[in-house]
């Protein structure tokens, strides 16, 4: 069961509402269970590979030293290569390293340079998408600054940061997810959830 | 009832009886059966076990290929690389689709029985979307997944019977070929050698699914060949299995072609780093590897030898030999013998393409000497031919008994330019140590690749002699089948023709506009007298790899759209 997104098919009428809200009370009763009984894995798993939520915190992935530093705005600068990271929740603790689909990468780019509804969704131009191509999945690790792109090793996908990654060449059929940031005394702040469902188009 | 009604009343209730009675029962495909198949029939990725892609039907001939026409085509619904050949039962076919799809339908009509849909893990990342094939054996179809799975489907229903993990997605293992069937056991290996697996071949029982045994393509220390790798590289040593193995049912061993060695910097894994870029030989019963011929050691290029090597009973040089041929992505085309007891020896190696890396082959072992400026390595920029995809990527070849002629779908005079970079592996994430940047835009194309690239070429091994050429002005992704008719098929151009050649003297007879490119394994098979050639177009994976390689280099950009597409021919009478 997913507790932030059920990923129920479009159409499916009042069947999904009932299913969302069941899914909702059962996602609370989680809640309560994993601040009763906090070291009970199974819902610390649950926890890790939900969707990020507003008011986590982003730390580095793969960090060597395993401490979960939230990261700042002067962690990151323009022209710096793409730093992947995953989203943090500071009251439980939980890094939510538990679904690939939750892995972003964090660019910093000249806010004049970003279209409106992006630079909203920005922090003074640190910008969070997620790491999955929406096309068949693979890992987007590279930004190339002389076309102003992510792309993606596996099929050649490249996406627009600067404008709310709007597909701009390759195969993939949709945008990249972006994950809103806002800022909170110099810490990047997850504002809301991914604007679109992170993952491959099947 | 009025008189006259009654006898198209009659024709109306018979009618779906009629339909129906055009599919005979379902014929259990038997080792005899797939060791020497019908001419009509078209049973396993091939065609027969050595590999041959050769149809003996002789209707279609270079006389009336020219009247050549769609007889139905069917739209698969899928995007990217559609690979798989439409292999054909009396009359059932089976053809498989990215996203590992396997559609049942009537060979003569294209009618639909059946589509199977192997859900998809979430998580799951697709570097290569793309499937080559079933494998028929008894009254079951063989599916291996990109998410590494074997799964066995009823012939005739589709329904899942059972379905075995074969390894662990989430460490970049995938499989994309067509299973091997023989002796009860359904054979397969893995994909993944761009993220640090550790690349097998194993195999299953075809009824219930357990494993029998599995090979590691990379020993580990201890075992033969352990110790040609330092330290713990074996683990992550690449090693990929990604096109069907060849089978010699007489000796009962299966031969194997083996990818590159990983990560891609040959310092990194300081060794000859065995059996990568080799060919092995497996003991079908047991698994136990029999022999090996490595083509190349401590890999530097990303030459994947992993198309399995034909098995060609010929006479050479004054003696009957029991031969293994392959087309090397290295660029040198092979000549090994099979010799008693599953050893593999080394008769003879020419270049096909523009090859700048190997000074010499030792006229014993065919072991290669490398120019060491032409070898890659960590900090280091090199620039090599051919180019990383090869003189031959995976698109087989064919081979032709009544013209004696073994045909290959070369790429030549490319060449690569990388830079090798300090890599770490982690779990399920590339592990190349090339930036990706390098490698999407590696290409270059000198002088006499502005004229041509892709070639066909026949050449009669018996010899070593090259006897025609066909040349396409850019790339050739394009698997051959080639005929009892005197006919080669092959598509693989990016301005989607699929063509038809006179096998013995090369001269293009007719071609096809195909919807998208066409990188499908081309089959041939006949029902009610009548001959069929069947092929999917689709364009994707590593053709438009390529495809995107050469934009980023060349003036002008070519769009090869996608979507595939089964496409069977007959002659129109």
């Amino acid at each position: 069961m997913k507790c932030d997104h059920p990923d129920e098919p479009a159409g499916c009428g009042a069947a999904c509402n009932q299913a969302r809200r069941t899914a909702l009370k059962l996602c609370a009763g989680a809640v309560i269970g994993l601040v009763a009984t906090a070291k009970d894995n199974a819902y610390a798993n649950d926890a890790a590979s939900s969707r990020p939520q507003a008011g986590d915190r982003l730390v580095l992935a793969d960090g060597e030293s395993g401490a979960n530093a939230p990261l700042e705005l002067t962690s990151i600068a323009v022209g710096d290569k793409p730093v992947p990271a995953y989203p943090f929740d500071p009251a439980t603790g939980t890094l939510r390293d538990g679904s690939r689909l939750n892995r972003v990468l964090l660019v910093r780019l000249d806010p004049t340079g970003l279209d409106e509804r992006t630079r909203a969704r920005s922090a003074d131009g640190v910008v969070a998408y997620s790491s999955v191509c929406t096309h068949q999945g693979c890992d987007i690790t590279e930004y190339n600054p002389d076309e102003n792109v992510l792309f993606c090793f596996c099929h050649f996908s490249k996406f627009q940061p600067s404008h709310g990654g709007e597909v701009v060449g390759g195969p993939a059929p949709r945008n990249l997810p972006m994950l809103p940031l806002r800022l909170e005394g110099g810490q990047l702040v997850v504002a809301d959830t991914f604007t679109s469902r992170p993952g491959a188009t099947m | 009832m009025h008189k006259n009604l009654k006898p198209l009343v009659a024709a109306l209730v018979l009618a779906p009886t009629v339909a129906l009675a055009a599919l005979p029962p379902y014929a259990a495909v038997t080792d005899k059966r797939l060791d020497k198949p019908e001419p009509h029939n078209w049973l396993s990725y091939r065609g027969n076990y050595a590999g041959w892609g050769y149809s003996p039907l002789s209707q279609i001939t270079p006389e009336n290929v020219g009247k050549l026409t769609l007889a139905w085509s069917y739209s698969t619904g899928m995007t990217e690389g559609h690979q798989s050949p439409p292999i054909v039962n009396n009359g059932y076919m089976y053809i498989t689709t990215p996203n590992n799809q396997v559609i049942a339908m009537e060979a003569a009509t294209g009618k639909e029985l059946w589509r199977y849909k192997k859900s998809i893990p979430e998580e799951l990342q697709q570097l290569h979307p793309t499937n080559r094939g079933v494998a028929l054996y008894g009254n079951r179809v063989y599916l291996a997944t990109t998410d590494a799975n074997l799964v066995a489907l009823d012939a005739t229903t589709g329904k899942e019977l059972w379905r075995t993990q074969v390894a662990d997605w989430r460490k970049g293992y995938y499989m994309t070929l067509a299973p091997l069937a023989a002796k009860g056991k359904i054979m397969v290996g893995s994909s993944g050698g761009e993220y640090g697996i550790r690349g097998f071949v194993a195999a299953f029982d075809a009824e219930t699914g357990k494993e029998a045994w599995r090979t590691y393509t990379i020993p580990a220390p201890g075992e033969p060949g352990g110790e040609t790798w330092p330290g713990d590289t074996y683990k992550r040593g690449g090693g990929s299995v990604w096109i069907t193995g060849t089978y010699d049912a007489d000796s009962n061993i299966a031969y194997w072609g083996v990818g590159n060695a990983g990560p891609w910097m040959p310092d990194t894994r300081a060794g000859d780093n065995l059996y990568a870029n080799s060919t092995i030989a497996l003991d079908v019963d047991t698994g136990k590897l029999k022999g090996y011929h490595q083509y190349h050691h401590n890999d530097a290029w990303d030459w994947d030898e992993v198309s399995a090597p034909l098995l060609i009973d010929m006479p050479y040089k004054g003696r009957n030999i029991k031969s293994l041929v392959h087309a090397g992505r290295n660029g040198y085309l092979w000549l090994l013998d099979r010799e008693k007891g599953g050893e593999i020896g080394f008769v003879d190696a020419w270049p096909f393409v523009e090859q700048n890396v190997f000074k010499s082959i030792d006229p014993k072992t065919g072991r290669p000497t490398y120019d060491q400026d032409r070898v890659p390595g960590t900090g280091k920029t090199v620039n090599f031919c051919p180019s990383l995809w090869g003189g031959k990527d995976w698109p087989p070849e064919a081979y032709n008994p009544k013209t004696g002629l073994l045909y290959i779908p070369a790429n030549n005079h490319l060449c690569s330019e990388l830079t090798g970079e300090p890599t770490k592996y982690q779990e399920g994430q590339l592990y190349i140590g090339v930036a990706l940047q390098n490698i999407l835009t590696n290409v270059r194309i000198g002088e006499k690749a502005k004229t041509s690239v892709g070639e066909v070429q026949a050449w009669d091994m018996k010899t070593g002699k090259q006897v025609w050429t066909h040349t396409y002005p850019e790339m050739n992704w394009g698997p051959l089948l080639t005929t009892g008719g005197n006919l080669l098929f092959g598509g693989g151009t990016n301005d989607r023709e699929f063509h038809a050649f006179d096998a013995s003297t090369g001269k293009l007879l007719w071609k096809f506009p195909a919807p998208s490119g066409v990188t499908g394994v081309p089959s041939s098979f006949e029902v009610d007298g009548e001959q069929y050639i069947a092929v999917q177009a689709g364009w994707g994976v590593d053709a438009q790899r390529m495809q995107g390689a050469f934009d980023a280099v060349l003036p002008h950009k070519t769009v090869v759209p996608q979507g595939g597409v089964l496409m069977v021919f007959k002659l129109s009478h």
